[in-house]
């Protein structure tokens, strides 16, 4: 504002008119919000690189840190942690060497086209290059704990396998409710608000529900397990069993999450296209396998992405429902990291959220270039929405 | 909004269709409401009636007690009520809190144009990983932060100009949105640290500034997607009226944006409602909440479903009334925006 126009000598107008200067407003919508996180994420995030590279003890009055380097991560991939974290390694079998050269042949085919269309600038090959080496890596200790004879898989795997499955079963079905609940059945909206529930209970309260369902002889379904004469097995104590109930819970759970955003996305949509094509005599599997489902893309792609780093984070499933057993088949990494924290091994607890971040970090990037970005660009008929994925 | 599929027969389901869509409905309504019903009968069985097996209907196959509510909420009254009430106090203000920063923010970066520069925001980094490392050093956390917060102020003063280079909205927003990639474990001991030090731990407020904190990069996502879908002509009029940012923000935006409000509130509620994580590390009897209530019903012996089942049944009954009554706003209000593009 002009110096000229503004109140003189009076402090509160002056004041008055700053406050409706424009360039003051526009800091003042932004930066209430950026201080917040800035003071509790970015903040403590650098904190915590710190406590990763030194060794915490208490001392009178408080405690103090010691600089130990690399020590903490050191423990994480060869020490102590290793068995937890990777799990028990061995030589994969022949299944496993062929997923293994598949995997490394898709994605080295994958890293060979981008190079070839040579529409991605250096520094963006250079970021591919490693991202495709991280995948490579991840597909060797795969196979390595899944797919070999003796071998288990730790937190880190257990982790992923949990958030990819998860997601990709919440997705399917979240999908098919939404669908469902669009074709103007009556008492769609009694469904709609039921099929919500489960969203709303306490992670905590699930894990405990499930362990009570799942049990093999008090819970409901224990009829059937006696029919089939398995009184005696607990799906708690075999690995892969225990996993699966993990990711039943999970899917339980988050389900509607999906489902009530692909809803929305649904309900919003241009049905004149969809309608056209129902003229033209396109059967119903064709109008959605070629209209509704493109048109989802988007939502879809920004949906996926939300639920997959949520997911990531998952801890109250396993510590609840499994406490992480059988021995430690069922922890993921934050529930490590806590029980790290717990034994007072804050610098080690740090150390493994830092890795964990460094995952989700990785898997997000190149979520965000490689999907979500094309999704929501090749959209037809819209634009790149402002928030997600720019 | 009416589905407006309903009024075309060219898109009826056939009979068939019909009855399999209302098949799928139930199967999966079943598989929602099962586990529901049985955390409800299990509120109701004494402690010997959960543990000799399972009894499926409440005065056929066995008789129901009210003994598990009572001891909840009379013999034990304050230790149930207390982190009831932190449970909603702590919900309700952070959802508002995460809310009202977030919508701002997602407002400015939809109207506003801010070119950040690189050169400050790298100086901002560099001083508090500076204040970090001196504090680990073993400097006093007063003396370092004055000191970053002055080195900081004269650099940018000085050299604030040289950084030509600057950031766009798009990098603002994402940088907001990226904080949800953190996984608490990564940021929760310093933030102990820091509520320690300002004696703050075990206390609401400590929980009510996390959670906004976590849930605000949810708001922006949600809200900036919404609001970019609100037609700017109507902001425009009252602009060439003489109205000031703010009075268009209060008077026009929020109005017209309610549904998107409501569905994200909704949202953020049950997260800051069911948070365990945090509270775990940040919390431990003044402001425990219903989360670590649930979870502590974990004795010697086993677990004690059935007052587990009690407080599940306490958590769960006011959100599912809030989505009751606030249901035609959640599938209009959610990502309309995002949908739109």
């Amino acid at each position: 504002m002009d110096p000229e126009t503004r109140p003189r000598g009076r402090v509160l107008g002056a004041l008055k008119a700053e406050w409706g200067n424009p360039s003051v407003a526009r800091n003042l919508f932004l930066w209430p919000a950026l201080l917040v996180v800035l003071g509790l994420a970015l903040f403590p995030l650098v904190a915590s690189l710190v406590l990763a590279f030194s060794f915490f003890s208490f001392s009178e009055g408080g405690f103090s840190l010691r600089w130990v380097g690399l020590d903490n991560f050191a423990n994480i991939v060869s020490g102590p942690q290793a068995i937890i974290y990777l799990g028990r390694l061995e030589a994969p079998s022949p299944l496993g060497w062929v997923v293994f050269l598949g995997g490394s042949a898709l994605v080295a085919w994958a890293m060979w086209r981008t190079i070839r269309s040579g529409r991605v600038r250096p520094i963006g090959l250079l970021l591919r290059g490693v991202g495709a080496a991280a995948v490579i890596a991840f597909l060797w200790l795969f196979v390595q704990t899944v797919f070999a004879p003796g071998g288990f898989s730790g937190s880190l795997v257990t982790t992923l396998i949990y958030t990819f499955v998860g997601t990709g079963v919440e997705y399917l079905l979240g999908l098919g409710l939404a669908m469902l609940t669009i074709q103007g059945l009556s008492g769609q909206k009694f469904f709609r608000v039921l099929f919500l529930i489960p969203m709303t209970i306490t992670p905590v309260g699930v894990a405990y529900m499930f362990r009570m369902l799942i049990d093999t002889s008090l819970g409901p379904f224990s009829p059937i397990w006696q029919a089939l004469g398995l009184t005696q097995f607990s799906p708690f104590s075999d690995v892969w069993a225990a996993r699966a109930c993990i990711i039943i819970g999970d899917v339980w759970q988050w389900t509607p999450f999906m489902f009530i955003v692909l809803l929305a996305a649904l309900e919003g949509r241009d049905l004149e296209i969809e309608e056209a094509g129902l003229v033209d005599g396109a059967s119903r599997w064709q109008s959605f396998r070629h209209i509704t489902l493109p048109g989802l893309v988007p939502v879809s792609a920004t949906v996926v992405f939300i639920r997959m780093i949520e997911a990531f984070k998952i801890i109250d499933l396993p510590n609840i429902m499994t406490n992480g057993g059988p021995g430690t088949a069922t922890e993921t990494v934050s529930m490590q990291a806590y029980l790290s924290w717990r034994g007072f091994d804050l610098g080690g607890s740090a150390a493994l959220a830092y890795t964990l971040l460094i995952v989700v970090t990785l898997v997000s990037l190149s979520y965000v270039t490689l999907v979500l970005r094309r999704a929501r660009a090749n959209a037809i008929g819209t634009s790149v929405g402002r928030g997600s994925g720019s | 909004m009416r589905n407006p599929l309903q009024k075309r027969s060219a898109r009826d389901l056939s009979a068939r269709g019909k009855a399999a869509a209302y098949a799928l409905m139930l199967f999966w309504s079943l598989i929602v409401v099962f586990p529901l019903y049985w955390l409800a009968v299990t509120s109701l069985k004494n402690p010997i009636q959960v543990t000799t097996g399972p009894y499926y209907v409440p005065f056929v196959d066995f008789q129901p007690t009210l003994s598990n509510w009572t001891y909840m909420l009379i013999d034990k009254g304050s230790e149930t009520l207390r982190p009831l009430g932190n449970t909603v106090i702590v919900g309700l203000s952070s959802s508002v809190l995460a809310l009202t920063l977030g919508s701002l923010a997602a407002y400015g970066l939809t109207r506003f144009r801010y070119r950040p520069r690189v050169g400050v925001i790298a100086l901002g980094i560099g001083v508090i990983a500076l204040a970090c490392v001196s504090m680990v050093l073993g400097v006093p956390p007063a003396l370092a932060f004055t000191v970053a917060v002055a080195v900081f102020v004269i650099l940018r003063l000085y050299m604030g100009r040289r950084f030509r280079r600057t950031l766009g909205n798009d990098d603002i927003a994402f940088f907001l949105i990226s904080q949800r990639i953190l996984p608490p474990v990564a940021v929760v001991i310093p933030i102990y640290v820091l509520f320690q030090r300002l004696g703050l731990l075990d206390s609401l407020l400590a929980l009510i500034v996390t959670y906004a904190a976590t849930n605000l990069p949810i708001v922006v996502w949600f809200m900036s997607d919404y609001f970019a879908g609100v037609p700017i002509e109507l902001e425009e009029a009252a602009q060439v009226d003489g109205a000031s940012p703010y009075r268009i923000f209060w008077s026009i935006i929020l109005p017209v944006a309610r549904p998107g409000l409501v569905a994200t509130f909704l949202l953020v509620l049950v997260f800051a409602w069911n948070e365990y994580l945090l509270a775990l590390f940040l919390a431990t009897t003044n402001a425990a909440t219903m989360p670590l209530m649930v979870a502590a019903q974990n004795a010697t012996r086993g677990p004690q479903y059935w007052y587990m089942a009690v407080l599940n049944m306490i958590m769960i009954i006011p959100v599912i009334v809030f989505a009751v009554i606030l249901e035609r706003y959640i599938t209009r209000g959610l990502l309309t925006g995002a949908v739109k593009g």
